[in-house]
């Protein structure tokens, strides 16, 4: 089964304004979480994504005119920071990973585990 | 009269029926999704049928084999399902390996797998709980609807969301390992004392009984208890069960409510009580406690009282000390204070409870003990407003009986 790990977290400045030894540390067991699960071949992919400000989308009501907005679909307290593309054997297997992600040390963070639809 | 009799009588035939219907429904809906891959076309082909067989044999009466009735029109209604969703063509292949005997291959574990995946950790609790009812133990979504006091359309809406999560996010129909057990199976407990408690004490509803969920939890109960012998939670649970269960007799006059302190103490079942003893000092052997195995301590505690005067109330308190290390809810902390009123006065409980208005403000029992509390320090014209207030908060008619008939007989008391 493949599932997309959505990382989640508050649009403020948190990371910014953590200490540079937190922010060491919690980069750190990202980059040991991911080169683990990626070994294993858990993980087949994924990114980092850039802030959501930095977004443009493109938006119909009606399905014929397009709306152009700058920033992200949803304007929300929270975005999408990134996310993983994981397979997996089934669900357990994949909420054992993201129950892991070491960005939950950091008050506000989320993932979610969300599966590929089959065709 | 007549019509009365006959509803005891067709009710004794339902009972059999459901009985022989949670016996069977769990063992088919995971043998039908073994055979067919899709535990969504197998769980409605088993509630179809049944539907089929309640109408049925309430009509003609049992079958030979009910087990096999009930595969049997199920595994058709199944391929019917599959034709309609066109895929049976490219499940063609797979069905022609049907075996001659259904059952044949199929591990007594299923049942169980099915259980966990019903109690999943990533479905929500109601989900967990409907989903439960209706392909482990096979109950119908109106039944299930009646018992939570909503409507089938939101239960039916509920059921479907939860199987389609299961089939699309892929969660596993296995018992889990050893390494994850613990975790899923305090999920699975949960689940049962909840269904348990909603037979047990109907949060709703014009009449609070519905004797079939209780019997229905223990069952279940039971089966996880026997299959997970060295989990001393489960036996606890499979203990409190029991003793709870011992007690139904002498809960219910008529439609009302009889609280334990009122309850005649001769109909309750001793052997059942006895065999709950014997499970709590079992589980206890395992020196691994938790807040099943306590409370079920605490049930037997009350269950070897011949009356309420004569209760080891020290030992009650000391148990729900113990209890709130593993659950330190408020409304723990308001039976202990009901248990500490015998020890150490109403007043001293009072304070108790008192202290938890903030939190159990919006609960109904919160303010009946309070009510019963102030009743006895002679403080009469709170303890009516207690118990008014306590009336208009629950949805239960039973309860709100028992807090009338304390209403109603507050000139006899304060005549006295």
């Amino acid at each position: 089964m493949k599932y997309v790990l959505l990382f989640t977290g508050p649009s403020d400045d948190s990371w910014q304004t953590m200490s540079p030894e937190e922010l060491g540390s919690i980069m750190g067991a990202i980059g040991e979480w991911w080169g683990q699960h990626a070994a294993t071949g858990a993980i087949t992919g994924g990114e980092r994504l850039a802030p959501a400000l930095s977004s443009t989308t493109f938006k119909t009501s009606d399905g014929s005119s397009i709306e152009t907005i700058d920033g992200p679909f949803i304007e929300a307290k929270e975005e999408v920071s990134g996310f993983a593309i994981v397979e997996v054997a089934d669900l357990d297997a994949a909420l054992a990973i993201a129950k892991t992600w070491p960005a939950l040390r950091k008050p506000g963070e989320g993932v979610e585990v969300r599966p590929v639809f089959e065709m | 009269m007549t019509g009365h009799d006959r509803s005891r009588d067709e009710r004794a035939g339902d009972d059999r029926i459901g009985s022989v219907v949670r016996d069977e429904a769990a063992r088919i809906v995971a043998s039908l999704t073994r055979w067919c891959g899709d535990l969504d076309v197998a769980e409605e082909s088993v509630a179809d049928a049944v539907e089929r067989a309640v109408i049925e044999w309430r009509r003609d009466g049992l079958p030979a084999r009910p087990g096999a009735w009930l595969h049997t029109v199920a595994r058709r209604r199944a391929l019917d399902r599959l034709r309609r969703l066109r895929r049976f063509e490219e499940r063609l292949p797979l069905l022609a390996d049907e075996p001659s005997n259904p059952m044949a291959g199929s591990s007594p574990d299923e049942p169980l797998a099915l259980l966990f995946a019903c109690c999943h950790p990533a479905l929500g609790r109601d989900a967990q709980l409907s989903l439960t009812l209706r392909a482990v133990i096979g109950l119908t979504t109106d039944q299930i609807a009646r018992a939570f006091l909503s409507n089938e359309s939101t239960i039916t809406r509920r059921i479907s969301r939860a199987k389609q999560k299961i089939v699309s996010a892929a969660i596993p129909l296995v018992v889990p390992s050893p390494d994850r057990l613990a975790e899923r199976l305090d999920e699975v407990l949960a689940v049962i004392y909840l269904a348990f408690n909603e037979g047990y004490l109907a949060t709703a509803g014009p009449v609070g009984h519905d004797r079939d969920l209780a019997e229905d939890a223990l069952w279940l109960a039971e089966k996880v208890a026997a299959r997970f012998p060295r989990e001393p939670e489960a036996t606890g649970l499979h203990a409190l069960l029991t003793l709870l269960h011992a007690r139904l007799g002498a809960r219910w006059d008529d439609d009302r409510i009889v609280l334990l302190r009122d309850q005649d103490r001769t109909k309750w079942d001793h052997d059942a009580i006895a065999r709950g003893i014997v499970l709590v000092e079992h589980a206890a052997t395992m020196r691994r406690p938790g807040r099943y195995q306590l409370q079920a301590a605490i049930a037997a505690v009350h269950g070897e009282a011949l009356t309420m005067e004569t209760s080891d109330w020290p030992q009650i308190v000391v148990l729900y000390d113990l209890l709130r290390r593993y659950d330190d809810s408020p409304v723990v902390r308001l039976n202990r204070a009901v248990a500490l009123s015998h020890v150490a006065g109403a007043q001293v409980a009072l304070d108790d409870v008192d202290v938890l208005a903030d939190r159990l403000r919006a609960y109904h029992l919160f303010h009946a003990v309070r009510g019963y509390l102030l009743r006895d320090l002679g403080r009469i014209d709170e303890a009516c407003q207690a118990e008014a207030t306590a009336m208009e908060l629950t949805r239960n008619g039973a309860e709100q009986a028992v807090l009338r008939t304390r209403l109603e007989g507050t000139d006899v008391t304060s005549a006295e």
